[in-house]
């Protein structure tokens, strides 16, 4: 499932691929339908408590700027990415399939100055074989996505692929979504994380859940110098929040999904530091607020064409997920 | 008085307002005809009038903190920040966590005093390795700063008067307005110094006619400070703008307007930097018509917040003003 998931395209914004793909996925689990902005929801009714779990299905990418006369495309990114990351990299076109490389002048022509600082997005290109501006238009238009080529691989213990940041929580929601709670619970797969919490906003707003839960792939630095930046630990068990720059947790969801997991013996980490933002920042301040909380599997080199996560990990959060479900369904928090 | 020396001395970093809550719920409870903490925890008193206007008056509960991320090998912690905070004000200055563990904030001493950030500064709780400093604290957990309350005559100084002064403010108004035309949502926010969370879903909820916010703003009294025109002492600060609200002209028009009927002192404010919950409160819905009454404080963010008795006086008598009347905006 992971590999489908990692595999399908869906660039915040373009999300068609990998919606239609989880669509064929999810189909008899539930009343499945899809919003204005194009989040997938799959109601599954019930009587307890009106639930939302959430995981993003977009990516970061590319979007096509300009087409060069010699028939170079430029581009902008789509989301968070960092510009050393990217010279040199395949990438491929979600509508028409065609594929590129990132390109950028040789070592040789570099300046000393150059070779020291990271390059410009500015000064990047996608190289499509094509001579001219009219022949790149016949495979590339003007606002035209694109995203990394890149497979899946399975490691043994790790699996390594493109957007896992958040294919990882999709994967999660639909085996979730296999088993039957006493919840009145929605899963949505939330569209354009990657550029401002939008799919979740209007989810949110339509939904009005009493609690959210957001499943993440989220940062892992595991292999920095100090421990203390490390934010997430691969092989330590899912990573629950506490605080990032766009919520801080429930503290009583908090602690019931503690609770739940030293109950169960889940194996889990604490998400250190307070960087980055998800779709809970969204979800708690909807209408009349949301007891929210989130629960990652850290991932490094995220928002890369190589992501990687620790298979333990996936499971031990999927574990812990439907744990926190059943103990939602019988006690009040 | 005895309320405000309480209320800054109670611990309440943004997400962690419950014991603050508790406190305001117990010295208001009985002057009102309904309260109730919403799911961000927001404490909603409500006090009914007559119906004509349904008020917002809004005041957070929350403090700039710290949270623990890391603890290493020998009982140190590395934090992050809570809400907006210079590095620089916080070297060599005292923390207590809920669980009244106190710790000083202290700096790598080789780290570079020219670009001193969060990820420089520690703090000691005094214990000599992992093991111990965890029986303390735990990552996660969340800590203040820690400091007293001073009376220095014309002015008091202590932590937190950002916001709980404003809290002060609408506990004094709760209890002491009498009569009033209108319906009155005292409400006090959370989350406010992380990103106004509080107040957006309190707003949606209520869905006022008019909101009044009641904080804390900067000065411009100070040796070599940036130019603002707000003084400490020189009375309420109606605030015309900041980074992420303009007044509204009419409820500019109001508080002006009876600010000059009873002779109480006031001030304009215009404040570069920052906003306050009056951002999210006058876009909630379809809009609300939203004033800030400011109160003029030096040194905000530190430990030793500043502020003029004269200035919490006007600023009451002016919303005491405001809440009684009807009026028609």
């Amino acid at each position: 499932m992971l590999k489908k998931l990692t595999d399908a395209f869906g660039v915040s914004g373009c999300e068609k691929e990998i919606r239609n793909l989880i669509k064929e996925e999810v189909k008899n689990f539930g009343d499945v339908y899809i919003d204005k902005l194009g989040n997938l929801i799959v109601h599954k009714k019930g009587k307890g408590k009106r639930v939302m779990l959430a995981a993003h299905m977009d990516e970061v990418g590319f979007i096509v700027t300009s087409i060069k006369d010699d028939g170079k495309i430029k581009f902008a990114p789509v989301g968070g990415i960092d510009s050393r990351i990217l010279v040199s990299k395949r990438v491929v076109f979600g509508r028409t399939k065609i594929k590129g490389v990132i390109g950028y002048k040789p070592i040789h022509l570099q300046s000393e100055v150059e070779k020291n600082k990271a390059v410009d997005i500015k000064e990047l290109f996608i190289d499509i074989g094509a001579t001219s501006k009219e022949e790149a238009l016949k495979y590339v238009k003007i606002g035209d996505y694109a995203t990394f080529e890149s497979e899946y691989v399975d490691m043994g213990r790790y699996i390594k692929a493109k957007a896992l940041d958040d294919r990882v929580g999709c994967a999660i929601l639909i085996d979730v979504l296999k088993e039957n709670y006493n919840l009145d619970l929605y899963c949505v797969f939330t569209v354009q994380e990657e550029v401002g919490l939008r799919g979740a906003t209007v989810a949110a707003y339509s939904i009005e859940p009493e609690i959210g839960l957001v499943i993440e792939g989220t940062t892992c630095a595991d292999f920095v110098k100090d421990e203390k930046d490390f934010i997430t630990q691969t092989g330590k068990g899912p990573a629950i929040s506490v605080m990032d720059s766009s919520s801080i947790v429930n503290e009583r969801l908090f602690k019931r999904i503690i609770k739940v997991a030293e109950y169960y013996k889940i194996p889990y980490q604490l998400r250190r530091g307070t960087v980055g933002g998800n779709d809970a920042g969204a979800i708690h301040k909807s209408k009349v607020g949301c007891i929210t909380a989130s629960i990652s599997v850290p991932t490094r080199y995220i928002h890369s064409p190589i992501s990687m996560i620790n298979k333990d990990d996936y499971e031990n959060t999927l574990k812990l997920v439907k744990r926190v479900l059943e103990s939602l369904e019988k006690e009040e928090l | 008085m005895e309320i405000l020396k309480k209320l800054v001395s109670i611990y309440g970093p943004s997400g962690r307002e419950d014991m603050v809550a508790e406190f305001i719920i117990d010295n208001i409870k009985d002057y009102v005809d309904e309260i109730q903490k919403d799911v961000l925890g927001n404490v909603i008193a409500i006090k009914k009038g007559k119906g004509k206007n349904k008020i917002m008056l809004a005041s957070h509960m929350d403090q700039i903190g710290f949270m623990v991320n890391f603890i290493d090998e020998n009982g140190f912690l590395r934090f992050s920040n809570v809400g907006g905070i210079n590095p620089y004000s916080l070297l060599f200055k005292r923390v207590v966590f809920k669980n009244g563990v106190e710790g000083i904030i202290a700096k790598e001493q080789k780290a570079d005093i020219k670009e001193l950030s969060m990820k420089d500064l520690f703090i000691d709780i005094g214990v000599g390795n992992k093991e111990e400093a965890s029986k303390k604290v735990q990552v996660g957990d969340f800590a203040v700063l820690k400091s007293d309350f001073k009376d220095l005559g014309d002015v008091l100084v202590g932590p937190a008067f950002d916001d709980r002064l404003g809290c002060y403010i609408l506990i004094e108004l709760v209890k002491n307005i009498k009569d009033t035309d209108n319906d009155v949502y005292f409400v006090f926010t959370t989350q406010e110094e992380v990103g106004l969370r509080g107040a957006k879903v309190a707003a949606y909820k209520i869905q006022p006619d008019l909101a009044i916010v009641v904080d804390v703003t900067s000065t411009g009294d100070t040796p070599n400070c940036n130019k603002m025109v707000v003084k400490l002492g020189e009375g309420a600060a109606i605030k015309i703008m900041d980074r992420g609200f303009i007044v509204h002209p009419k409820v500019k028009d109001l508080l002006v307007s009876i600010a000059e009927e009873y002779n109480i002192k006031y001030q304009f404010e215009i404040l570069d930097l920052g906003t306050t919950d009056a951002a999210e409160i006058h876009v909630s819905k379809a809009g609300v018509p939203t004033g800030v009454v400011s109160i003029p404080t030096r040194y905000i963010h530190s430990d030793s917040e500043m502020v003029s008795k004269k200035d919490i006086e006007a600023a009451i008598n002016l919303l005491i003003k405001v809440l009684e009347k009807a009026f028609n905006l």
